[in-house]
């Protein structure tokens, strides 16, 4: 769950940022007390206070006094447009870096995603049912 | 040194037995309410430390402040001090449930039905002898003592010697849980790091009697990286860093180098054919012990 590539308070914070964008943490949601972070992930608890206040200092979390934490309204629009920007850095780049060791041309590879990404979809389609028939 | 939070506070501490030097200058604070792991080697002189931060043994030289006051013989700061030792003695004619009986009278703050909670979970049986119980459940022992006394200060030196797997968990979760709720100053020394690491705040690791890191531990995750793959790159990439530690077979190299590194840097180093490779806490106290030892060497 946690890995030491780098601080844990910047995994949990990661970790709330991706609970939000997927939606199990709804805008105006109440978000779980750093103890309840510090029990589930095991670590220190002042580790898990640091990282929801990287988020609450991002303005994408803010406290109720006496309440506890909760997700800020227009929070996950702005997670979002955040990883799109990054998404260039920390996924195409890898991508292209590896076609060009195995020689895959630019073009190539865009057919190869057209390709992949309507297998994908066709395959996500159908129904259990029909993929029960499939099977049989 | 005025840090007003500071509970322990040491300054150019010694201890000399003979012509060995068990503690060797130090100097360092420890924050009050903060988990704080103490590592190092067997014969670093973690229990030496331990044993002068607790008055149990006097100083060569140096001086030792917890919780304002030298601790020698000094019952307002003692009383406010829990002390699980790796090899504690009880009288001969105890069993396990005159220990638990007894510590009321030492810690003010002890939790008698928590003691009963971790009694039933670490299932000690309360009335053999102690001297008839196994190495884990003596073990258990102290650690039901060290939590449920709540002490300020509460000093764990290996704490679990012969305990498995779960009852280590339990320990673990336990003090996490009651930390939580009890917030105090627990230091903790141990050499199962890597099942530690992610519960300490503050990391003090003590080699041949000098601390040589003082740090969060936070800020030590990712403070070191693996760099991975041939000779010829992984020595382009490297050079000018701090090498905490090199080893290479035939035309590979693997070395680990001190210091984060940079999205740039990762993608260069993607770019080259790098592996990058994270280094748990553990690992760097390895490295880190191991280099000093050589630079040690070296300079003597």
């Amino acid at each position: 769950m946690i890995t030491d590539e780098r601080p844990i308070f910047m995994q949990i914070a990661e970790r709330v940022e991706n609970d939000i964008i997927d939606g199990a943490l709804p805008e105006e949601g109440q978000v779980p007390s750093t103890n309840e972070f510090a029990a589930f992930y095991r670590i220190n608890p002042a580790t898990a206070l640091k990282g929801v206040n990287l988020l609450v200092d991002d303005g994408i979390l803010y406290k109720k006094r006496g309440i506890g934490m909760f997700v800020s309204s227009g929070a996950r629009e702005r997670l979002v447009s955040k990883r799109r920007d990054r998404f260039v850095h920390e996924y195409l780049h890898p991508l292209l870096a590896e076609a060009a060791k195995l020689g895959i041309s630019p073009t190539q590879l865009g057919e190869l995603l057209r390709d992949e990404a309507s297998a994908t979809a066709s395959a996500a389609t159908p129904t259990s049912a029909s993929r029960k028939e499939q099977l049989s | 040194m005025t840090d007003t939070s500071a509970v322990v506070s040491v300054t150019a501490l010694s201890k000399r037995f003979g012509s060995v030097t068990a503690v060797d200058s130090v100097d360092f604070e420890v924050r009050e309410n903060t988990i704080y792991g103490l590592l190092g080697r067997n014969g670093a002189g973690k229990t030496t430390l331990m044993q002068l931060l607790t008055g149990q043994d006097f100083a060569s030289s140096g001086s030792i402040n917890v919780f304002g006051a030298s601790p020698v013989e000094n019952p307002d700061v003692l009383s406010q001090i829990c002390f699980i030792k790796e090899s504690q003695k009880y009288p001969d004619e105890f069993r396990a449930k005159h220990v638990f009986k007894s510590a009321p009278w030492f810690f003010t703050n002890w939790d008698a039905a928590f003691a009963e909670e971790l009694i039933e979970e670490f299932n000690v049986p309360l009335n053999r002898p102690i001297k008839k119980l196994s190495r884990g459940q003596l073990s258990a022992v102290g650690v039901i003592v060290g939590l449920a006394s709540r002490a300020p200060l509460t000093f764990f030196d290996e704490p679990y010697l012969g305990l498995d797997a779960v009852a280590r968990q339990i320990f673990y979760d336990r003090l996490l849980a009651d930390y939580s709720e009890h917030p105090r100053t627990v230091i903790l020394s141990t050499h199962l790091i890597d099942e530690v690491s992610n519960l300490l705040e503050h990391v003090l690791v003590i080699d041949q009697g000098r601390i040589i890191i003082d740090e969060e531990a936070d800020a030590l995750r990712g403070s070191a990286t693996t760099v991975a793959g041939t000779r010829a790159a992984v020595e382009r990439f490297t050079a000018g860093r701090t090498l905490l530690h090199s080893e290479s077979i035939g035309g590979l190299a693997s070395v680990t180098i001190q210091g984060q590194l940079s999205a740039f840097e990762r993608a260069d180093a993607a770019d080259s054919g790098l592996e990058l490779l994270p280094v748990s806490l553990q690992q760097l106290i390895v490295r880190s012990t191991n280099t000093s030892t050589h630079d040690f060497q070296a300079s003597a």
